[in-house]
C-alpha cells in the first residue's frame, strides 16, 4: 500500500533573477517500509523536494500539485497542522551533521524535546526514551554522551543522534536528505547499515536522497533520477540499473568509480549542471547528451508512464529490453 | 577560566598605565590651564598655586606624582571645585550616573532586544519596515534634540512628569532621562539585534527544529535566542560603559547632577584632576566589561567554554 503519493509536485521560488523552478512536476509514490532513492546532481531538486514535503521551503519557496500522505493532503497544512506531521509522522536527518545539531543545547534536551513536545512525556520519561534511542542507534556510553554538546562529538556520532532524533515519535516515514556526505567512508558504510537494520526494526519507509549510486544500489526500492528539476527516470532499483533508459541515467552509472577498470581517469558525464534560470530550449539535459537527436533542441520530452509504475522523460525510442 | 581571568588582569595594569600617560600628556598639550580663567592673577599668586598643585615641575614628574597618588587610591583634589577633591566629587555623581545608566540599559537590551526579534521574525513585512525605519530615527535624533523634545511634551505640556532634577532619584523623575538615554541604544540593539537573528534562523539546526516540529516560539526562545545574542554581547560590553558613565546633556537638560557634566566642564576648564579620574574610572570599567563580555561569551557558547 502506498504511504507517500507525490502528484505534480511543483517547487518554485522568486529571485530578484525571476522565478526559479526547483522542481518540476514530479510524480512518484513510497510503500511502507520500502525505501525509495532520489539520485541526481547537486541542484537537480533533490533537496528541496524533500523540503516542500515537510513545509520547509525558504520563504520565497512555493510549492504547487499534490502529496498524500496516507490520505491526507500535506501540502498547503497550516504550521500547526504541518507540526504534527513533523517528527509523528515524517521526520529528517540532514547533509551535515556538524551543523543540524544546535551547538548551544546539550544533546539530550534536544533529543528529549520532541518526546516532550510530541508525546506530552514528563523530562525525565523523555530522558528514558531518550536513552533508549541511543541505544537502538549504537551509541556507546549513552548515559555519559546524553549530557554532552554536539561539539565533543564526531561526524559519525552526531549523524547517528540526527536520526536517533528522528526516530524517536516512530514516524512512518523518514527523509534522509545525503545523510552520509560529509562522512568518512567507513563511516558512511556503518550509518548506511544502521539506517537499514533501523528500517526493518520499525518498519519505517525511507526516501534516501543521494547522488551516490553505490549507495542506492544497497538500500533502494525505488529509484527516481533527477536533473534540472524533473524526473529523468523513475523505476525499481533493478530496472534503473540494469536497464537504464535515460542516457543520463546511463552516463550517471558508466561515472561510478570501478575498481576493474584500467584506464587511470574516472568516467565523467562532460558539461556542468544546468543553470535553473536558463534552461535550455526542449530537454534540459540536451548540452550533455551523447545521444541528442535533433527533437531534443526543440521540445521538452514528456514524462510517460509504463505498466508497472516505471516513468521516463526522453525522445529516443525505447529498445525492448529496457521496459522488460 | 581562573587563569584566564589572572591573565586578564595583570595585562590590564600596564594597559592603565598607558592610558594614564597618554591622556596626561594630552591634557597638558593641550592650550590653557586651570588657572588661566577669566581674570588674571598676579604672578605671585599664580606661582603659589602652581606649586601647590605641582603644576610648576615637569610634565613627567608631575605623571609620576599622580601615578604615586593613585596607587594610594587618591585622585587628587580638583583644580576647579577647590573645596572637593576628586574622590568626592566622583562619588558623588556617579551613583546618579549608574542609577539612570542601569535603568537605560536594562530597557534597551529588553526593548531592543524584542524590537529586533520581532522584525527578524517578519523579515521584509511591513512591521519589519516599520521597526526598522523608527530604530533608523532613534539612531539619527541626537539627544539633545529628544531631551528637550520629551521635556517639551511630558513635562511641560501634559504636565506628567518633572521636567528636570533628581529628587533623591524618584522614579518620576528618572522616567524622562532613562528614555532620552536609551533610546539611541534601543535603536542600535534592535539593529544588531534584528541582524543576528536573522542570521540563526537561516542556519541548518534552526531547519532541524523545524523538521522537528516544534512550536516557532519555542524555537525562537530555546533554539535561536542564545546564538542570536552572541554578537549584540560584543556590543553591549563597551556600550554598558558608555551608559553608566553618564551622558552630558542628559545631565545638563535634565539636571540630574551626573558624572557627564562634571567630564565635559573639566575637559573645558582643564580640571586636569577631574578629567584624570573620570578617564581612568572609563578605562577601568572598559577593561573590566570587555572581561565580562568574555566571559559572558563563554557562558553563552559551549564551544567557547570547552576550548
Amino acid at each position: 500500500m502506498s504511504l507517500l503519493t507525490v502528484r505534480d509536485l511543483q517547487v518554485s521560488f522568486d529571485t530578484p533573477d525571476g522565478e526559479v523552478v526547483a522542481v518540476n512536476r514530479l510524480n512518484f509514490s513510497v510503500n511502507a517500509g520500502e525505501t525509495l532513492g532520489i539520485v541526481g546532481e547537486s541542484g537537480s531538486g533533490k533537496s528541496q523536494t524533500a523540503f516542500s514535503l515537510l513545509g520547509l521551503l525558504a520563504g520565497n519557496g512555493r510549492v504547487s500539485g499534490s502529496a498524500q500522505f496516507e490520505h491526507q493532503e500535506i501540502l498547503g497544512l497550516s504550521e500547526a497542522a504541518m507540526n504534527h506531521i513533523r517528527a509523528e509522522q515524517i521526520a529528517m536527518i540532514f547533509q551535515d551533521p556538524m551543523t543540524s545539531l544546535n551547538p548551544y543545547m546539550k544533546i539530550g534536551q534536544q533529543l528529549r524535546e520532541v518526546l516532550m513536545l510530541h508525546k506530552g512525556m514528563s523530562k525525565r520519561e523523555a530522558h528514558v526514551e531518550a536513552l533508549k534511542m541511543m541505544d537502538a542507534v549504537k551509541i556507546p556510553e549513552a548515559a555519559k554522551r546524553i549530557n554532552m554538546y554536539p561539539h565533543e562529538l564526531s561526524g559519525g556520532m552526531r549523524q547517528r543522534i540526527m536520526i536517533a532524533m528522528a526516530l524517536l515519535c516512530r514516524p512512518k516515514l523518514l527523509i534522509a536528505d545525503e545523510p552520509t556526505t560529509a562522512l568518512d567512508v567507513t563511516v558512511q558504510a556503518q550509518i548506511m547499515t544502521l539506517l537499514r537494520e533501523l528500517q526493518s526494526e520499525f518498519n519505517t519507509a525511507i526516501i534516501l536522497i543521494t547522488h551516490d549510486l553505490g549507495v542506492v544500489a544497497g538500500a533502494c526500492d525505488q529509484v527516481l533520477v533527477m536533473y534540472g528539476g524533473r524526473t529523468m527516470e523513475y523505476g525499481s532499483t533493478e530496472q534503473i540499473f540494469y536497464q537504464p533508459s535515460h542516457p543520463y541515467t546511463r552516463g550517471l552509472l558508466k561515472a561510478v568509480p570501478n575498481l576493474e577498470s584500467r584506464a587511470g581517469e574516472l568516467n565523467t558525464i562532460p558539461g556542468n549542471p544546468p543553470n535553473l534560470l536558463s534552461l535550455p530550449k526542449g530537454c534540459p539535459f540536451n548540452p550533455r547528451c551523447q545521444e541528442s537527436v535533433a527533437s531534443c533542441f526543440q521540445d521538452a520530452p514528456e514524462l510517460i508512464s509504463f505498466t508497472g509504475g516505471r516513468q521516463r522523460a526522453c525522445h529516443l525510442s525505447l529498445q525492448a529490453e529496457e521496459v522488460a | 577560566m581562573l587563569s584566564f581571568m589572572t591573565k586578564r588582569l595583570l595585562v590590564a595594569v600596564p594597559t592603565l598605565l598607558v592610558i594614564a600617560l597618554v591622556s596626561f600628556l594630552l591634557m597638558h598639550l593641550a592650550p590653557g590651564s586651570p588657572f588661566g580663567g577669566e581674570k588674571d592673577l598676579p604672578p605671585e599668586v599664580l606661582a603659589n598655586i602652581e606649586a601647590k598643585f605641582h603644576l610648576d615641575k615637569p610634565v613627567m614628574e608631575q605623571f609620576v606624582i599622580y601615578i604615586g597618588n593613585l596607587l594610594q587610591g587618591d585622585f587628587g583634589p580638583s583644580f576647579v571645585y577647590h573645596d572637593f577633591t576628586v574622590t568626592e566629587l566622583i562619588v558623588q555623581a556617579w551613583p546618579v550616573s549608574l542609577e539612570l545608566g542601569l535603568w537605560a540599559f536594562l530597557l534597551a537590551v529588553l526593548l531592543g532586544g524584542l524590537i529586533g526579534t520581532l522584525a527578524a521574525l517578519k523579515q521584509n513585512s511591513r512591521l519589519d519596515y516599520i521597526l526598522m525605519s523608527l530604530a533608523m530615527s532613534g539612531v539619527v535624533i541626537p539627544n539633545f534634540v529628544l531631551a528637550p523634545l520629551l521635556m517639551l511634551v511630558f513635562a511641560v505640556q501634559l504636565g506628567w512628569l518633572p521636567a528636570g532634577g533628581w529628587n533623591d532619584g524618584q522614579w518620576q523623575n528618572m522616567i524622562l532621562p532613562v528614555v532620552a538615554l536609551a533610546l539611541s541604544f534601543v535603536a542600535s540593539i534592535a539593529r544588531i539585534m534584528r541582524g543576528s537573528m536573522i542570521e540563526v534562523l537561516h542556519s541548518p539546526y534552526i531547519r532541524t527544529a523545524k523538521a522537528k516540529g516544534l512550536p516557532q516560539s519555542y524555537i525562537v526562545l530555546r533554539h535561536a535566542l542564545r546564538p542570536a545574542l552572541m554578537p549584540l554581547v560584543a556590543y553591549l560590553g563597551p556600550a554598558f560603559v558608555g551608559i553608566v558613565t553618564g551622558s552630558m546633556v542628559i545631565d545638563v537638560f535634565f539636571t540630574t547632577g551626573g558624572l557627564g557634566q562634571h567630564f565635559v566642564n573639566g575637559a573645558l576648564n582643564r580640571d586636569y584632576g577631574m578629567v584624570m579620574g573620570i578617564t581612568m574610572l572609563i578605562a577601568t570599567l572598559t577593561i573590566l566589561f570587555n572581561a565580562v563580555v568574555d566571559i559572558l561569551y563563554a557562558l553563552i557558547d559551549p564551544r567557547i567554554r570547552h576550548s
